[in-house]
């Protein structure tokens, strides 16, 4: 296993003595050369869980673990320094996560540079290589960002990432900015990578079809926790907890025939605030299944194979 | 069941073609665009990030600027009253009131400082003369239309107070204020979430059957085209490369783009996962659109007449109003595997 947290936790001060409960104890575990894919509507935290995990927001509680070694719930610059050899995160919004005054070469070799292993040289001659593996150019080394499609600055977004040869590497919804044709793109290219690298990813998206196909294993989040886990095709085509089964209901099929068989049955309601969060279910208020009892305790973690686990009292 | 269709035809959209200036040069965003839309149907139209899609429908509502924006050439119908071309004063009659429209972003498309009551009753009161009154008492009946719950409370609040999918809800109600014949909606729900993408919906397809409207659908989204769809139009570098009844668009593809994105999509059958199939390249340069096939550079079946001709808009024989513009479909074409062709599909037919 390369990368495992326990019952993590990263609350927001929010003023007037407010917390806002951002993920609320996560327990995961992701095998080397895996890719975990978490799902999980806007405002349930799985953003700010890949950004604690790998030391970019200090951790409220709970521990994290990457290759064995227990990471500090805090990264001082050092450890920024010597954990992003081996983390790296790709970033949803390909616009802002470049900086517009940096040239391709800066922006690629950046991480090269602080590391200060390589000539100058040989960091160009790099970020040639990776240039042209992601799939452009090696002249496009002196352009700035705002010269590129979106789908080119994702891969100058790869190419950041990778060039440093990671082993754990977080997607934060990396093609949703994207066409659906340059989407493919980049999934092969992550694939590729995978394959090629031995890579580990955290692969963060909200589109379900999108992660089934890019995932071995996938985690679906609300409201800061951890409902379901699963092999990918376990979790998409026999989902088990109410709001896996709402939302794979919910997802629409590029097929007007299967989409007129399925049953037009509105869903209600919308997710709450992570603010001021009762006890019980964080689901509860949605659940169609709703029992006396789930508004009251958490529900327990219980596995129903072995490689899939449901976070709620009808499996209890 | 009207034996004619294009009597039932509310809008009528003939060889739209609309530029803009910009310091680089001329752009033709929308090349010769026509479709029909029927009463009571929705017509899909879909096309990845500058296609023109956005483009044609707001130029059939009169709200691109002009300058830089200019309409070259074409016609737009509703009922048989030319809608392209009119004074501001004039195309304030039927925007609104006849078609009404929906935005990807309804955060910015209301008014921050105004309650969510008093910008749907400032419509009721400009298009409709209700007092002040009335109009806010029918800016709630509305918002319950839409499902939002306690419609009293929430018409008193203003859009930070909404969450996006209730402000998507918002601004159906608005839009529904002067009973439109026609809904546009452009990327309704691209910035929801898929749970709440089915609530929205599942909404304007109620109210299509229960107000008979007809709705244009504006997606990048084949997954929502196949929910919503009764007819496509297929969009490609400000053309419509194919146009259709869903069906035939999905299982009879016979332009290698709407095929080309097809591919490109997960698929959830069960079977083993197939590679995405990317399309490679990127979409022509619109300051000087190619002679032939706009999608000559990108497609896997080029051939050497698609380089120097434009396509011709064939029909698919089964369907005559099934076309692709696609000189694939000429009767000379080589037969290809996985392209639904008209006079290929003649031999297996036979």
């Amino acid at each position: 296993m390369l990368v495992k947290t326990e019952e993590l936790r990263k609350y927001f001060k929010i003023g007037r003595g407010q917390r806002l409960h951002a993920v609320d104890g996560v327990s995961i575990e992701i095998e080397q050369n895996e890719i975990l894919g978490l799902v999980g509507e806007s405002g349930s935290g799985k953003s700010t869980f890949g950004k604690t995990l790998i030391g970019l927001h200090a951790r409220t509680s709970g521990e994290a673990f990457y290759n064995g070694q227990r990471l500090p719930a805090k990264f001082s610059s050092e450890d920024h320094l010597h954990y992003s050899q081996e983390l790296q995160m790709i970033f949803q919004d390909p616009y802002s996560s470049l900086n517009p005054r940096m040239t391709v070469l800066d922006i690629v070799g950046e991480g090269l540079q602080i590391q200060g292993k390589h000539t100058r040289t040989q960091i160009r001659e790099l970020v040639a290589q990776w240039l042209t593996k992601v799939g452009l150019n090696s002249d496009h080394m002196s352009r700035y960002p705002h010269e590129f499609s979106g789908g080119q600055r994702q891969r100058i977004g790869i190419a950041r990432a990778m060039i440093i040869e990671p082993r754990f590497v977080v997607c934060d919804e990396p093609i949703s900015a994207l066409d659906v044709s340059v989407q493919a793109q980049v999934i092969n290219l992550l694939d590729d990578l995978k394959k090629s690298m031995g890579l580990t990813l955290l692969f963060i998206a909200h589109d379900l079809s999108m992660v089934r196909y890019v995932s071995d294993r996938m985690a679906v989040m609300y409201l800061g926790t951890v409902v379901e886990t699963g092999p990918a095709d376990d979790v998409f085509f026999e989902p088990q907890h109410p709001y896996t089964q709402l939302l794979i209901e919910s997802n629409p099929e590029p097929d007007p025939k299967s989409e007129r068989a399925r049953s037009h049955v509105p869903i209600k309601g919308e997710i709450t605030s992570p603010v001021n969060v009762q006890p019980g279910c964080r689901f509860a208020d949605r659940c169609p299944k709703v029992m006396e009892h789930c508004h009251n305790t958490s529900p327990p973690v219980v596995s129903t194979s072995s490689s899939h686990t449901v976070a709620c009292h009808l499996f209890a | 069941m009207v034996d004619d269709k294009t009597h039932d035809r509310i809008l009528e959209v003939e060889n739209l073609s609309v530029e803009f200036s910009t310091y680089g040069g001329d752009v033709k965003a929308v090349r010769g665009v026509s479709f029909g839309v029927n009463r009571g149907e929705t017509l899909a139209i879909v096309g990845e990030s500058g296609c023109g899609k956005s483009v044609t429908v707001q130029s059939i509502m009169g709200i691109i600027p002009m300058p830089p924006g200019r309409i070259t050439g074409g016609s737009a119908r509703l009922n048989g009253m030319e809608l392209l071309g009119l004074s501001a004063k004039e195309s304030n009659k039927f925007r609104g009131v006849q078609i009404g429209m929906i935005f990807q972003d309804p955060m910015t498309s209301l008014n921050p400082t105004m309650t969510i009551g008093d910008q749907i009753a400032e419509t009721l009161r400009v298009h409709r003369n209700k007092s002040y009154k009335e109009a806010s008492a029918l800016a709630v009946e509305l918002l319950e239309k839409t499902h939002i719950p306690e419609a009293e409370k929430r018409a008193k609040q203003y859009p930070f107070e909404f969450s996006g999918g209730m402000l998507q809800r918002a601004m159906i109600a608005q839009s529904l204020a002067c009973n439109p014949s026609v809904l546009i909606a452009d990327e309704p729900t691209t910035a929801l979430d898929v749970t709440i993408q089915a609530q929205i919906l599942e909404l304007m397809s109620e109210l299509q059957r229960t107000e008979n409207m007809s709705i244009i659908l504006i997606t990048h989204d084949l997954a929502v085209v196949a929910k919503m769809a009764d007819e496509v139009a297929v969009m490609y570098a400000g053309q419509i490369v194919e146009s259709g009844a869903v069906d035939d668009i999905f299982y009879h593809s016979s332009h290698p783009y709407t095929l080309g994105l097809k591919k490109a999509m997960p698929r959830n059958t069960g079977e083993r996962k197939q590679k995405l199939m990317p399309i490679i390249g990127s979409p022509p340069d619109l300051f000087s659109p190619p002679t032939g096939c706009g999608y000559f550079a990108r497609c896997p079946y080029a051939m050497k007449i698609c380089e120097t001709r434009q396509p011709e808009n064939f029909p698919i024989v089964q369907d005559d109003d099934h076309h692709a513009m696609c000189w694939l479909q000429h009767e000379d074409a080589p037969v290809t595997k996985e392209l639904h062709q008209n006079h290929a599909s003649i031999d297996h037919a036979g």
